[in-house]
């Protein structure tokens, strides 16, 4: 199955997550949320000016900016 | 009877940790700070059935034990170094797996612990069902499923935590596989570790490894200060490993560590541990309310809608308890200067004391109304909507969605203060945002300036005091956020941070939960009135009152009462003397306290504020006004009460105000405009300097908000003056 980036998933879209691709600080926080391969996604939304994006996950929302999203690959169900 | 048991809490934010901690503690808490930070450490009684006692912590909510945040830090200090009996983790069970992986690592620390699982209601709700028991035998520590709001299950959770007090058994850190190379790599270091004996009074070895490879940049710090040498071998061990993981498989050690854990979470929970009767994407009632309030179209217009409502609701309501502290403090000055002789104790408590006092607590019910709204907002969950739709207005002035938080703590839905909008700024990494942040949440306006604002606003407003209330905020923010971008183009040029947050679900909030709150808050402002303004307005008094008139003065005020009475024996009557009487009484008290060190200064700054239109009256108020912002409003009314010389008949200053020929709309504008802006009170200061590490940026702030606000309160008044505003 190909893989797109966080980004470019559509509003409702799922999907589950085949990679992280970021290390430091942003990579841990990602991490510490929940946003780990193998886990499924949502996109709930995205905000009035179409960033930052609210997705689900693990049964929580969680908010990222685009510019964040790019480094997460997803498998769309 | 036993030694205090020391329970600390410990969970994710929006887990319910706050809320169990109020639910345990009741009223017996006391609110500190942990030593060299500025994060909050709270601390409460429990009493147990039995009669034993416990202190239970309420340690900062965070989503892991790395040194990610100023929260994670003082969380695992307080851990490692306390030690506390027992630990209980709150989770949110509509929420596990996530929530388990600070346990997993709390685990992997070895403390004493008990699950909560809380908010089962909301789980069973979205169809999941948990096993507690399974959970507990598999995790091996006991799990009790309670509701933190009603306290259903806590006795039974306080059981636990004492039976496990009682054991006392040592720590027993969790080991679990991260795979063949890290788990190789963690048993060479730990070994290494081991020998040296490298820290391992505070930490077990593997716990070292571990953070060494998870790249945590405190326990690294630290072991470089303790043994430059095994932290080398160590970095060694780290950077081959790391080179080897992103040769073979393009990752890092942290994420393969972090992948293990949720690994680990996963299998314990596959096993009939949770079960999910709906779609795991249902939508919840949360969910729907977020089609709504955060729609493209709607949510912007809702939101201005609740921030202009939060301040209908504070400015009216709080109108009637206002009026009657005034009343209450009016009727103390009238008695006191019945009960006692004229002279400087008199003047020191009718003019220093009971004025200043009253003109800080008169402001109680604005700031607890205002809080309470805040409150609701933050406890509702709403809040963390205003910073998911805010941030891409925040980062386009080189600010984070989360500075919102410190913004609005600091005043930016007015009444905040700008000491813990300075603190809230904390929650931000990158320490150049922090800093913008940080520098410029001060512009907000903090409950301290309101009471200059509304007096303002009322006396030469009033008409629309509200609707000008709300464009000074909106100029508050604009001024802020401008300021933070030349900030972040200047000298705090450089990257942006990530923008990871939770959107917690919606919540009622409860009454109890929003009293607590608005009663610390406005507690810490009482205090701060009490202690530090009392003291300031004592000082200002004094100020004020020294040195005196020169003998010769004094007597030339007595020779002209003596001629003005003595000429009125025959020809005027009784009332015409009375007034010229009190005309020369004005002008000794006027002359007095221009002769005063207050005066002086006041004086002599008037060279350069007539561009703003301040006079030396105005001038002595806002140098009071460094010290406490508070202090602006009560110290006019002190120099206009002692100009009058009679602290009897002290008319409201708004009316004084209002009859003094110097005022006029133009000055109340540019004087709003210049409190709003100018040098942030010395608290703020001390703050600023201690949250960025440096007096630089304390002093930096000073010279920087005072000179914009100088320019500012220029321009309004000779524009407004060129304008023909000013008749």
């Amino acid at each position: 199955m190909p893989t797109i980036l966080l980004r470019e998933m559509q509003k409702d879209q799922s999907g589950t997550i085949t990679a992280v691709k970021v290390g430091g600080e942003l990579g841990r926080r990602i991490r510490d949320m929940g946003i780990v391969p193998g886990t499924r996604i949502t996109i709930m939304g995205r905000a009035p000016l179409y960033d930052p994006v609210a997705i689900r996950i693990m049964g929580g929302t969680l908010t990222l900016r685009n510019s964040e999203a790019d480094y997460i690959e997803v498998e769309p169900a | 009877m036993s030694k205090t048991i020391t329970i600390a809490l410990a969970g994710n934010p929006n887990a319910g940790k706050t809320t169990l901690f109020n639910t345990l503690t009741g009223a017996r808490q006391h609110v500190g700070n942990y030593p060299g930070v500025t994060v909050e450490k709270k601390a409460g009684a429990y009493i147990f059935p039995s009669g034993e006692q416990a202190t239970i912590v309420d340690l900062p909510g965070t989503y892991s034990l790395t040194a990610y945040s100023v929260e994670e830090v003082v969380a695992r200090d307080y851990l490692v170094q306390e030690k506390p009996d027992v630990v209980i983790n709150i989770t949110d069970a509509s929420n596990l797996e996530r929530n388990l992986y600070l346990s997993t690592q709390l685990l992997e620390l070895g403390v004493p612990m008990i699950i909560a699982l809380n908010m089962i209601d909301v789980a069973q709700d979205r169809g999941i069902t948990l096993d507690a028991q399974r959970l507990s035998d598999l995790l091996k520590v006991p799990v009790i499923p309670i509701l933190a709001r009603s306290g259903k299950g806590t006795p039974e959770l306080m059981g636990n935590a004492l039976e496990l007090a009682r054991k006392n058994t040592p720590w027993n850190p969790l080991h679990i596989s991260y795979g063949e190379d890290v788990d190789l790599a963690l048993r060479t270091m730990a070994e290494c570790i081991s020998e040296a004996g490298f820290m391992t009074d505070s930490y077990t070895p593997r716990w070292l490894a571990l953070k060494y490879l998870e790249g945590d940049s405190q326990i690294q710090e630290k072991g470089r200060k303790n043994n430059p040498t095994v932290d080398a071998q160590l970095q060694e061990i780290v950077a081959r490993v790391s080179a080897h993981l992103h040769q073979t498989m393009e990752t890092y050690p942290e994420a393969i560590i972090a992948d293990h854990r949720y690994g680990y979470l996963k299998s314990v929970l596959r096993q009939e541990v949770i079960t999910h009767k709906f779609d795991i994407d249902r939508l919840h009632a949360s969910d729907r309310i977020d089609k709504v309030l955060t729609n493209r179209f709607l949510g912007p217009l809702i939101m201005l809608g609740v921030l202009l409502g939060l301040y209908k609701f504070t400015f009216t309501y709080s109108a009637l308890p206002v009026a009657w502290i005034e009343t209450f403090f009016g009727w103390l000055g009238t008695i006191l200067s019945g009960l006692l002789p004229d002279g400087h104790l008199k003047s020191m408590l009718i003019s220093g004391v009971i004025d200043g006092m009253g003109g800080v607590l008169g402001f109680v019910p604005l700031i607890m109304f205002m809080f309470f709204g805040i409150a609701i907002l933050e406890d509702s969950g709403y809040l963390a909507r205003v910073a998911f739709m805010m941030d891409r207005v925040f980062r386009i002035f080189g600010l984070h969605g989360s500075s919102v938080m410190a913004y609005i703590v600091s005043g930016g839905i007015a009444g905040g203060c700008a000491v813990p909008g300075v603190m809230a700024a904390r929650t931000l990494r990158s320490p150049r945002e922090r800093l913008a942040t940080l520098l410029t949440v001060s512009f907000m306006n903090c409950g301290a300036k309101l009471p200059v604002l509304a007096l303002l606003t009322a006396t030469f407003f009033s008409n629309n005091q509200a609707q000008l209330m709300f464009l000074l905020t909106l100029l508050a923010w604009g001024v802020a956020l401008t300021a933070a971008k030349v900030l972040r183009l200047t000298v705090l040029r450089g990257e942006s941070t990530p923008f990871v947050m939770e959107l917690p679900p919606y919540r009622f909030p409860t009454f109890r939960g929003l009293l607590i709150h608005t009663w610390e808050r406005t507690w810490q402002y009482i205090k701060k009135a009490g202690t530090t303004i009392l003291a300031i307005s004592i000082l200002i008094w004094a100020m004020m009152t020294f040195p005196g008139l020169p003998k010769s003065e004094e007597e030339f005020f007595a020779q002209q009462r003596q001629e003005v009475t003595a000429s009125a024996d025959q020809t005027t009557e009784a009332l015409s003397l009375k007034e010229k009487l009190a005309a020369i009484d004005t002008a000794q008290a006027g002359s007095s306290l221009r002769h005063s060190l207050a005066g002086r200064i006041g004086t002599a700054m008037e060279s350069v504020s007539w561009l703003p239109g301040f006079d030396w009256r105005t001038n002595i108020a806002l140098v009071g006004g460094f010290a406490a912002k508070e202090v602006i409003v009560t110290t006019l009314g002190t120099a206009y009460s002692l100009g009058e010389t009679d602290p009897e008949a002290n008319g409201s200053l708004a009316e004084t105000l209002a009859r003094d020929p110097h005022w006029n709309p133009v000055v109340a504008l540019a004087l709003i405009v210049f409190v709003m802006f100018y040098a942030p009170c010395f608290v703020t200061v001390v703050c600023i300097s201690r949250e960025s590490g440096s007096w630089k940026w304390g002093v930096f702030s000073i010279c920087f908000n005072t000179g914009f606000a100088f320019l500012l309160a220029t321009l309004v008044y000779q524009g407004g003056r060129a304008l023909g505003f000013a008749g």
